[in-house]
């Protein structure tokens, strides 16, 4: 077959028909065009929604639970295999909810190669004094480099510097919601009350905005050390470990056996988070549903206008035939119409798809749950532009195969006759 | 001479049945010979089957009873590939319509059937076509597109289509049935031209007496067979 041939003869009854074909070509490019940006957009927003989550969540938390102690003293009177101990109203002991063996703890994950990093953080409840009100809330002493570096948490904080909080001692980073009903401004120096009931004076550095209300109205942030003085534990005591993987998939796999390992309490983010995944994948499913109905919907014109095209071009065909084309030929050339219709308009699409995306990423989104969010989120995933590609090519071939099968079965002796 | 004699067309017991409405048999047993720079015509009635036999002769047609050899080779049972194949290197076809490209100018319109053959360049294949147009005198219209030419033009430019790729031979079902007295003229002369001066071998479906009456050989069909063949 001689592909030049077929080429110009598939180009010339392209070009005779250039205005179908362009109407044709626009189906797809605004086909392709909202599939692109609809992705992009959505996944954008997915990933926003997400963030918000994943970037405070660690991959796994390490942590001790209030239980009682299964080692009760009366086991060291009775404990044997045919007698059974019933105690009534058992309590745990008061104590912090620390982790032990924190030294240990380190050494073994600083040798997992599975871990990307991890925040040692101490938790406990407070008051915060207002006056005569008593506000209860949660303080967490952090590592602050440690917890910047994998959990972002300069994006968090609005106001201050971040970095002050390690700098300046008896500092607090509160959070916003927190600092405004206790009208607290950075500089003011506040109060609170630990459970232990002593009571503790701190100056405010930063306001701390998560996205998340209910947080943002209780937590605060203090150094790990100085929350350690506050509430009287030495120094190498904590609370919670929150690990970080180079893969969050690992995460149900590693919590098991660190929950073993250390014995300690660990959860997963999957776990944790169970609803994010399924909110996220819906959302993926309805763009790509609704994206691919629109590359359908440019298909049929498609099939539309080569079958016009093929009804006007009867003459021209059997005429090729009668010259010596075979069906096959015509088959090509107008799959080749076909292919070029959707090529061109596929890639007007996918310019189209990156501006559209592009400027709905220079549309102002300021909202305060999301404090470094400036404009509506936009994902330039690669992928959509590939499936895009992908797509567009392949529903023009399939709305260019019936009519170019038509179009070789044509048998020139009817056209001929009937004239 | 003896190479003139060598026979490049065979029917053999052609019969032609269409079935609708009715069964009715369009074509009885035509037999016939061509031999290699023969000009045969062929007459007979409206509706006698000229045309039908000439789809069939041409490959265009396969649904028939008997056999065709073309150039010694049986077209019985062939691919569509292999027929369209024949059709473009071996048969030229002048049709009552001129049956031209419109998205094409005229050059191009004599080109494809050569470009379609793939033995030459794209050069040589232009070149080609100029020759043909000139021997039609029509070269001047070469870079026209076909509709702005008149209708003679326009069949002239159909009979170099036909020359382009030197075929065994050149089938016409009443190539000038269009046209009118001048033009008719001009086309026969050129047909007679392409006969004597170049011995193509010709069949043209005719109703035009006089133009048979040139010819080598005159077939005269009636209801579908062949009642004469002089
Ligand atoms: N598709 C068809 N279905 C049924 N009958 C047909 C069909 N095509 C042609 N016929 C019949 O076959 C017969 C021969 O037709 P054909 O076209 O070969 O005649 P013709 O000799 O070329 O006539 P004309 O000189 O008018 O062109 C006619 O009687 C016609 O009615
Ligand atoms: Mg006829």
């Amino acid at each position: 077959m001689n592909i030049r041939l077929i080429w110009s003869v598939a180009k010339s009854l392209l070009l005779a028909r250039w205005r179908q074909t362009m109407i044709a070509a626009i189906g797809v490019t605004f086909g392709i065009t909202m599939f692109i940006t609809l992705l992009s957009f959505m996944t954008g927003l997915n990933d926003l929604l997400d963030g918000l989550i994943t970037n405070r969540t660690p991959h796994i938390r390490l942590y001790n639970e209030v239980q009682p102690n299964e080692n009760q003293p009366i086991k060291l009177f009775y404990n044997s295999t045919n007698s059974l101990n019933f105690i009534h109203s058992l309590k745990p002991k008061n104590s912090l909810l620390r982790i032990y063996n924190y030294n240990a703890i380190t050494e073994f994950l600083k040798n997992d190669e599975r871990v990307l990093g991890f925040a040692p953080k101490i938790t406990s409840q407070v008051f915060y004094n207002v006056g005569s009100v008593d506000l209860a809330g949660v303080i967490n002493g952090i590592d602050v480099e440690a917890e910047n570096k994998l959990f972002m948490f300069s994006d968090y904080v609005t106001d201050g510097n971040f970095m002050d909080l390690k700098y300046i001692p008896n500092s607090i980073i509160l959070g916003k919601g927190l600092a405004e009903k206790m009208l607290a401004n950075i500089g003011d120096v506040i109060q609170l009350t630990t459970g232990k009931g002593e009571q503790i004076k701190l100056k405010v550095v930063g306001f701390f905005q998560s996205g998340l209300m209910d947080f943002d109205k209780t937590q605060s942030f203090v150094t790990i050390s100085s929350a350690q003085k506050m509430l009287g534990v030495s120094n190498n005591e904590i609370t919670d470990i929150q690990i970080k993987l180079h893969n969050i998939l690992d995460a149900p796999k590693l919590a098991k056996e660190y929950s073993k390992i250390f014995e300690l309490n660990a959860i997963d983010i999957q776990t944790a988070n169970a609803q994010f995944e399924t909110g996220s994948s819906v959302r993926s499913l309805i763009s790509y549903a609704v994206g691919i109905t629109l590359l359908v919907v440019a298909g049929f014109g498609i099939y539309n206008i080569l079958n016009m095209m093929i009804y006007e071009k009867m003459d021209s065909i059997a005429i090729l035939k009668a010259t010596g084309f075979s069906g096959k030929d015509v088959n090509t050339i107008f799959i080749l119409i076909a292919l070029s219709i959707g090529i061109f308009g596929g890639f007007l699409g996918l310019l189209g798809g990156f501006s559209l995306s592009y400027f709905i990423d220079q549309i102002p989104f300021n909202t305060a749950a999301l404090p470094t969010i400036k404009t509506y989120p936009i994902n330039y995933n690669p992928k959509f532009y590939v499936i895009g590609a992908v797509f567009s090519v392949i529903t023009t071939y399939f709305a260019g195969f019936f009519p170019a099968r038509k179009a070789s079965k044509i048998d020139p002796v009817i056209i001929i006759r009937g004239k | 001479m003896e190479n003139n004699q060598k026979i490049i067309l065979e029917a053999i017991n052609i019969s032609k049945y269409f079935h609708d409405p009715l069964t009715i048999k369009v074509l009885n047993e035509v037999s016939f010979c061509m031999s290699k720079g023969d000009f045969v015509s062929i007459i007979g009635k409206s509706g006698c089957g000229k045309s039908t036999l000439l789809y069939i002769l041409s490959t265009m047609d396969t649904d028939f009873e008997g056999d065709l050899k073309i150039d010694g080779i049986s077209m019985k049972n062939k691919k569509g590939n292999y027929l369209a194949h024949i059709r473009n290197e071996k048969i030229g076809f002048v049709f009552q319509f001129h049956y031209l490209l419109n998205e094409f100018n005229v050059l191009k319109n004599v080109m494809l059937p050569g470009l379609k053959l793939n033995k030459k360049s794209y050069k040589e294949v232009e070149h080609d076509a100029y020759e043909k147009l000139k021997i039609l005198g029509i070269e001047k219209e070469a870079f026209k597109m076909p509709n702005q030419l008149s209708g003679g033009q326009k069949q002239r430019v159909a009979i170099a289509r036909s020359m382009i790729n030197n075929p065994l031979i050149i089938m016409g079902d009443e190539p000038t049935g269009n046209l009118d007295k001048k033009n008719s003229e001009i086309v026969f002369n050129i047909f007679q031209e392409l006969a004597h001066v170049y011995h193509q071998s010709l069949l043209i479906v005719t109703h035009d007496n006089e133009f048979a009456s040139k010819t080598h050989r005159i077939i005269e069909m009636q209801d579908g067979k062949i009642i004469k063949s002089s």
